[in-house]
């Protein structure tokens, strides 16, 4: 219901943010992310910025899923 | 972190093949019929988009849930977004999504033909710069979706409010999230074994916010992420509950949803919006599912503001999409499917929005 | 012309009529000498079938990145006469202009057709221009019409696919049609996305001497995209496409947008863009062909005719699932959910 697109912030003045995926940029409130700065991930909603991507859970994740490959291929 | 390790690396064609198998090992001495329901539009968008339903081993089946905005707001909302379209002097700003929906007997499409002024934005910051621009006009923007959405909503308010614009306001029908979930648990009739919920929603709410439902109703619920490896992670994680009698509220999306959400979001969202009963397209009235304006900022509710008359709502019998958002049947079990409901001339909702149920069964199901 | 901006009397037929066909629009389009000018353009015999074409351009923005609506109009036209296997021989331009466009807008429009003209070989012989009251049209509508001659032997039509026939584009998709949106007011986007605005004459004729009768199809996915594109042909062949998800070329700034936006890549416009199906013999030589032409330098192989069946399209997606691709109902919408 909700398209996100992850996007990284960078330049930020009075709240606003240029935001940048693939190249292309776009402004983003910050309204909802105070402490997010340059060179963060933010997860961008309809010119907004909901919410901060964490790095590490991220790097969990891959890891998770790099693992998942491991098992997989284990013979049966 | 790369931006790339936030996309290309969630569409990986061998770790897909990994999860997949981990699927089938999880589930092949379950013995039942496995029956998982993703909440979110979003979600089914991705599952057809990535053809995942026809990778999954047989005893899962995926169902849609009611988590398409557009496919749940009321005709009567349409209605009124329809004669204020034709009011003079105003002009409707809202997300792509809601042109198409048919009313009782025209649509926003068909307003503009006509001769509204109607501008699809793509953010609720750009209706107020609409606003800003047209100082003699009344700028209207249609407020649909969920809790991902309606903080942007919230926020465009406050904005309007600081800039001083007296002329712009919210058609609202905000809807939320896990009350549904509750209510479709609760009805005899469905038996969901596991939920996929929301990725985005739950970015706001947070993960906690479906303890409610795991403690009363001990159904598994796991937030999921949008890319296509969230999703069968989404169903393994699920699986592995469901196959092990757990039910527990776990977090395969941590990367963006933290337990407590955004609160700063959700403040933004408490400062204008109230909970209130809602009605949802095909499901009925679902008690404390909706938001509403605060009468603090009634000045930017345009149901208050700006009284039109509305028509009075006519649904199409035969339409199935009731049944279809709450899961219990698939669109190829409606009559007017491919036949008489169609994207270009859509009857039911779920046909309406890209994301909807029957959209996404048209648009590529036909395999 | 004494006038910065087109006005009514400039399609009255008289005076202004003629000042603005002498000093500006025959001078940039044609040079055809006054002695020459006659109601109808004579052209010399042609030998053999004839391809002729027609098509209207209405876009909004009227400049964008990588062209304008004069280019794209001879291209488009010329990319038309194309895809029937022809070689364009001579186009009419015909243009209806708003009241109070700059006639600056209208030269540079005019030399970029000429100009496009120019580099895919072919004349623009006749015309006609109309002006509208203010408010009544868009700034320049062109409508124009392309006649070319089919050489002898060839014989390709949407209808020719058949099973096992590969199925080819020269480059990445979209790049027009986000180059378009990307640049409407609205959208607020910042991307380095140009029109792929093309003529695509000259790499027809090249896969003509690379692959000859093995060339079955040629069609280029303009509005509607590759989807709606190859959900024609299949219609028309009856025929199933499977296409190879990770196979479609695409450009940063497109994946990007189309992310942001909301939009699937495969239904957005292209305008130099065309899809070969060719026998699976002569594939890899219609390959190195398109590589070859500066048109073609990223030309790949993206799917294959699997089946003499109800001309479906299918997808092979990143995943390894698979889901079938529809037609484009209505224009594409930004959307957010």
């Amino acid at each position: 219901m909700c398209l996100g697109v992850p996007m990284q912030i960078k330049s930020i003045t009075d709240g606003v943010a240029v935001c940048e995926i693939d190249g292309v940029q776009r402004e983003a409130s910050l309204m909802m992310l105070d402490e997010a700065q340059v060179g963060d991930f933010v997860l961008i909603h309809a010119g907004f910025a909901i919410e901060k991507i964490d790095p590490e859970e991220a790097e969990l994740t891959l890891k998770a899923l790099r693992e998942a490959l491991d098992m997989g291929l284990e013979p049966k | 972190m790369k931006s790339q390790d936030l996309t290309t690396a969630y569409r990986d064609p061998a770790v897909a093949r990994a999860l997949l198998r981990q699927i089938e090992t999880t589930v092949r001495n379950y013995r039942r019929q496995m029956t998982l329901m993703e909440v979110c539009g979003t979600h089914t968008m991705a599952i057809y988009q990535h053809g995942i339903r026809a990778l999954l081993p047989e005893q899962i089946r995926l169902i849609s849930g009611p988590g398409c905005p557009v496919c749940v707001t009321p005709v009567d909302y349409v209605d009124r977004a329809v004669a204020l379209a034709r009011r003079p002097g105003t002009i409707i700003t809202t997300f792509g999504d809601m042109v198409r929906v048919p009313g009782s007997s025209s649509s926003l499409l068909r307003e503009q033909a006509a001769g509204a002024d109607i501008r699809i934005v793509y953010s609720p910051l750009d209706a107020i710069a609409i606003a800003a621009c047209n100082p003699g006009k009344e700028v209207v923007f249609l407020g649909v979706g969920f809790e991902t959405t309606t903080p942007t909503v919230a926020g465009a308010v406050l904005a309007a409010e600081k800039q001083g614009l007296t002329n712009f306001s919210v058609l609202g029908s905000h809807k939320t999230m896990p009350a549904p979930m509750m209510a479709l648990t609760s009805d005899p009739e469905l038996q969901v074994d596991g939920y996929l919920c929301p990725a985005h929603v739950s970015a706001i709410i947070g993960a906690d916010a479906y303890r409610p439902i795991v403690e009363a109703c001990r159904v598994p619920c796991v937030v999921t992420g949008f890319e296509p490896l969230d999703v069968l992670r989404g169903v393994l994680m699920l699986a592995r509950q469901v196959v092990e009698g757990r039910a527990e509220v776990e977090n395969e999306y941590s990367r963006v949803v933290r337990p407590d959400g955004n609160p700063k979001a959700r403040q933004i969202l408490e400062t204008v919006f109230e909970p209130c009963d809602a009605r949802w397209r095909g499901i009925g009235v679902i008690p404390g599912s909706g938001l509403r304006i605060r009468n603090s900022h009634a000045a930017f509710n345009a149901e208050l503001k700006l009284p039109v008359e509305v028509e009075e709502p006519v649904e199409h019998k035969g339409c199935l999409c009731g049944e279809i958002l709450k899961g219990k049947v698939r669109p190829g079990d409606c009559p007017l499917f491919r036949k008489i409901c169609t994207p270009e001339d859509p009857v039911g909702a779920c046909m309406v929005s890209s994301e909807g149920t029957c959209a996404a069964e048209y648009k590529y199901g036909n395999i | 012309m004494n006038s910065a901006l087109i006005l009514l009397g400039h399609g009255s037929g008289g005076k202004l009529s003629h000042q603005l066909l002498d000093d500006i629009i025959i001078p940039a389009l044609s040079g055809i000498a006054p002695e020459e000018q006659n109601d109808a353009a004579v052209l010399p015999a042609i030998d053999g079938e004839l391809a002729f074409t027609t098509d209207t351009y209405v876009v909004d923005p009227i400049f964008f990145p990588g062209g304008n609506i004069g280019d794209l109009a001879i291209n488009g036209t010329v990319n038309d006469l194309a895809m029937a296997g022809a070689v364009p021989v001579a186009i009419s331009v015909g243009l209806i202009l708003e009241e109070g466009l700059p006639v600056a807008d209208l030269q540079q429009v005019l030399a970029s057709m000429r100009q496009a003209a120019d580099t895919a070989g072919v004349r623009i012989v006749t015309g006609d221009t109309k002006v509208v009251p203010r408010g009544k049209g868009d700034k320049i509508f062109i409508n124009t019409a392309g006649i070319g001659r089919i050489p002898a032997g060839r014989k390709i039509s949407g209808s020719a696919a058949r099973p096992d026939d590969k199925v080819l584009i020269n480059g990445p998709v979209g790049d027009h049609g986000m180059a378009v949106m990307a640049s409407r007011e609205g959208l607020e986007l910042t991307a380095d996305i140009r029109s792929d605005s093309t003529a695509l004459n000259g790499l027809v004729e090249d896969l003509f001497t690379a692959c000859g009768d093995k060339l079955h199809v040629l069609r280029d996915p303009t509005r509607g995209g590759v989807a709606t594109t190859l959900r024609e042909i299949a219609g028309q062949s009856g025929v199933d496409i499977t296409l190879e998800e990770q196979a479609i070329p695409l450009s940063e700034g497109v994946r990007g947008a189309c992310a942001i936006l909301g939009l699937d890549p495969l239904f957005v416009a292209n305008e130099g863009k065309l899809l070969a199906l060719v026998a699976p013999e002569a594939a890899e030589d219609a390959l190195a062909a398109m590589r070859r032409h500066p048109a073609g330098r990223q030309a790949t192989i993206i799917g294959e005719v699997t089946a003499a069946s109800n001309g479906r399209v299918l997808m092979r997606t990143g995943i390894g699932g698979l889901r079938a691709i529809e037609m484009l109902s209505g224009e594409q919408l930004p959307r957010i959910c």
